[in-house]
């Protein structure tokens, strides 16, 4: 089963929809409650990270039957710094966007604690590819 | 462990059903079909909340009770009733005269359910304090919530109260208060008055509880009826000390923000169930900050909203609210002797854990369920995606599942019937009769007072 979504950046008020889709399709697997939580937090932090921070993205989710991958390509500012970004309290966010109640540097540590496999690829004023793989 | 959840209080007149789909768009959760013409209500799914009765223009819908007339077999005619019944009465009946007309019907003792309410109060503070690491705490007071989460928020299970709801609270006070009085357990009998088919069935088949405590339902519709039959606004005598546990906080309890008020530093209350649903979707997501007590209700202004409530829900509102400033707050009556002996009352009202009861997988394999989802996807492709309900589904998404699953075919869809006739691979004839067959011959017959006509609902 494969998913596409498209994310504009700057646009708060879609945020949440592919984990929402993301999440109906899961509870149709019969997929553990907990597990689904997981994924859907992840995918939440992500998208979000995609319309404070970049331009525009794509969400690709591919359920398998034991597990769901999803990539989400953004292009933007790419992170200098992944590892500092990594840590809890690290924000970039612009003032206007924390204002909004977002980026408060939950993000990718967030992610990683959610997900089973996190790879992170960026390219400063590219863009950055995240692939996570939870497990069911 | 609970019960298994099979009793529903809603049932389908098929004299009455016509087939219009308007319960099947209005359901939350997708739980009605109409299949041959007439409604089906999927049980495992169904959360009874009401709305499905609320949209049917034909009453076609009805909730079954017991009958009045089985409280002559006690000694003790207890009613019990939501003190939200009172608020739909005309202003001009006083308190005592809607008590005394209750007594004229024939019951015995009268009691509404909400007091003490100290006592369930400081159960729930009780629980929260011992559970202070799963937030937010949610309450169970409205069934049709609590079935809600069941199904389809598996993952809020451990979030809410384990606690039971006032009507419980009540009927063990009456008894005690009536044992005192010199009466016997088998000779008191209790009637609760639902003001809506959700309490019915957790009194019926209690969630998270073992067994039902109350001997009878009735339902708050029928006895306004009766009520207001046998009053009459003469003099009648004073009825206060039956009301002398009764509070502010108790009457406003089963209104919107009639919990929330006395729990945690930050508290919501979100009434209606399509505004619980989005919220809940937001909560599983973690979209929501952090939040110490969530009351939720499946009806707009809570019960006063009720599917069985008569009054205008906002005048009701408004009643309850005027009559609240006329009794004390809880906090007057801790030192009152039913709150202190309270400690066996307390004991009961602890409930069993809840069970998540998931109704939305594909199925129980989960290799099956990815199968049957790629395949739901591929005929969603083909289908018009206007979601009209032709087909007896209430969008093109539940007829695609339903098709996976055997409970619908391809030709449900008059769309692709209508293509297949065009691409010259189904006769007119055999289209013709399919959709018979689906919908009835009477369908097609001229009829001018045909009813679910727009409006028809009003
Ligand atoms: S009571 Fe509510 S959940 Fe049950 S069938 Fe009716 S609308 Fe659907
Ligand atoms: S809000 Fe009250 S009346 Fe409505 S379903 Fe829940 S308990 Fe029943």
């Amino acid at each position: 089963m494969n998913l596409e979504f498209e994310i504009a950046g700057g646009d708060f008020t879609k945020a949440g929809y592919a984990s929402s889709q993301v999440k109906k399709m899961l509870k149709q697997l019969g997929v553990e409650a907990h597990c689904i939580k997981n994924i859907v937090i992840a995918l939440y932090e992500a998208e979000v990270n995609v319309v404070a921070h970049a331009y525009e993205g794509q969400i690709l989710v591919h359920i398998e039957s034991d597990k769901i991958t999803t990539k989400i390509i953004d292009k933007g500012p790419g992170i200098p710094d992944i590892e500092q970004a990594m840590q809890e309290g690290y924000s970039t966010a612009s003032k206007k966007v924390r204002e909004m109640g977002f980026g408060a540097g939950m993000g990718l540590p967030n992610i990683k604690k959610n997900t089973d496999k996190l790879q992170i690829q960026s390219k400063v004023d590219e863009g950055t590819t995240v692939e996570m793989v939870n497990y069911f | 462990m609970a019960p298994a959840r099979t009793y529903h209080a809603l049932t389908i007149d098929e004299d009455k059903c016509i087939g219009c789909t308007h319960c099947m768009k209005a359901c939350p959760t997708e739980a009605i079909r109409v299949i041959n013409g007439l409604a089906e209500i999927w049980s495992a799914r169904c959360v009874d909340c009401g709305h499905c009765m609320r949209a049917c223009p034909e009453k076609a819908i009805y909730v079954e009770q017991d009958d009045l007339q089985n409280a002559k077999a006690f000694k003790y005619r207890v009613v019990l009733f939501p003190a939200v019944m009172i608020g739909q009465f005309p202003e001009k009946y006083t308190e005592d005269q809607i008590y005394a007309a209750l007594l004229k019907i024939g019951f015995t003792h009268v009691f509404e359910v909400e007091q003490p309410i100290g006592v369930l109060k400081s159960s729930i503070r009780q629980y929260c304090r011992t559970t202070e690491n799963i937030k937010p705490h949610i309450s169970t007071f409205c069934p049709a919530i609590v079935r809600l989460i069941q199904i389809k928020y598996p993952s809020l299970i451990d979030n809410m109260i384990q606690r039971k709801a006032p009507h419980d609270l009540g009927a063990h006070f009456a008894i005690n208060e009536l044992k005192k009085q010199g009466a016997n357990e088998d000779e008191i009998g209790l009637f609760y008055v639902t003001p809506c088919n959700a309490k019915i069935t957790s009194v019926k088949s209690p969630v998270g509880e073992k067994e039902s405590i109350v001997d009878g339902i009735i339902n708050m519709n029928t006895l306004y009826n009766r009520v207001m039959q046998a009053i009459d606004d003469k003099e009648v005598p004073d009825t206060s000390s039956q009301r002398q546990n009764l509070t502010r906080d108790g009457i406003l309890w089963s209104l919107t923000r009639g919990e929330s008020v006395h729990f945690g530093e930050r508290s919501m209350a979100i009434d209606g169930i399509h505004n619980v649903i989005r919220f809940l979707e937001r909560l599983e997501n973690e979209e929501v900050p952090d939040i110490d007590f969530l009351e939720l209700r499946a009806c707009d202004q809570s019960c006063a909203g009720g599917i069985m409530m008569t009054g205008n829900r906002f005048l009701t509102v408004e009643r309850l609210e005027s009559r609240a400033k006329r009794y004390p707050p809880a906090w007057k009556l801790q030192q009152s002797d039913p709150v202190k002996n309270s400690k066996e009352i307390k004991q009961k009202l602890v409930a069993d854990k809840i069970v998540p009861r998931p109704a939305f997988s594909l199925d129980k394999d989960r290799v099956r369920a990815l199968e049957k989802m790629n395949k739901a996807q591929r005929i969603i492709c083909f289908l018009p995606g206007i979601d009209c309900g032709a087909c007896g589904a209430p969008n093109c998404q539940a007829l695609a599942e339903d098709m996976v699953n055997g409970r619908a075919k391809m030709s449900d869809c008059i769309f692709l019937q209508q293509m297949w006739e065009d691409e010259g691979r189904i006769s007119t004839d055999k289209a013709f009769r399919n959709v018979e067959k689906k919908w009835g011959e009477k369908r097609f017959q001229a009829d001018c007072n045909k009813r679910g006509k727009r409006n028809e609902g009003f």
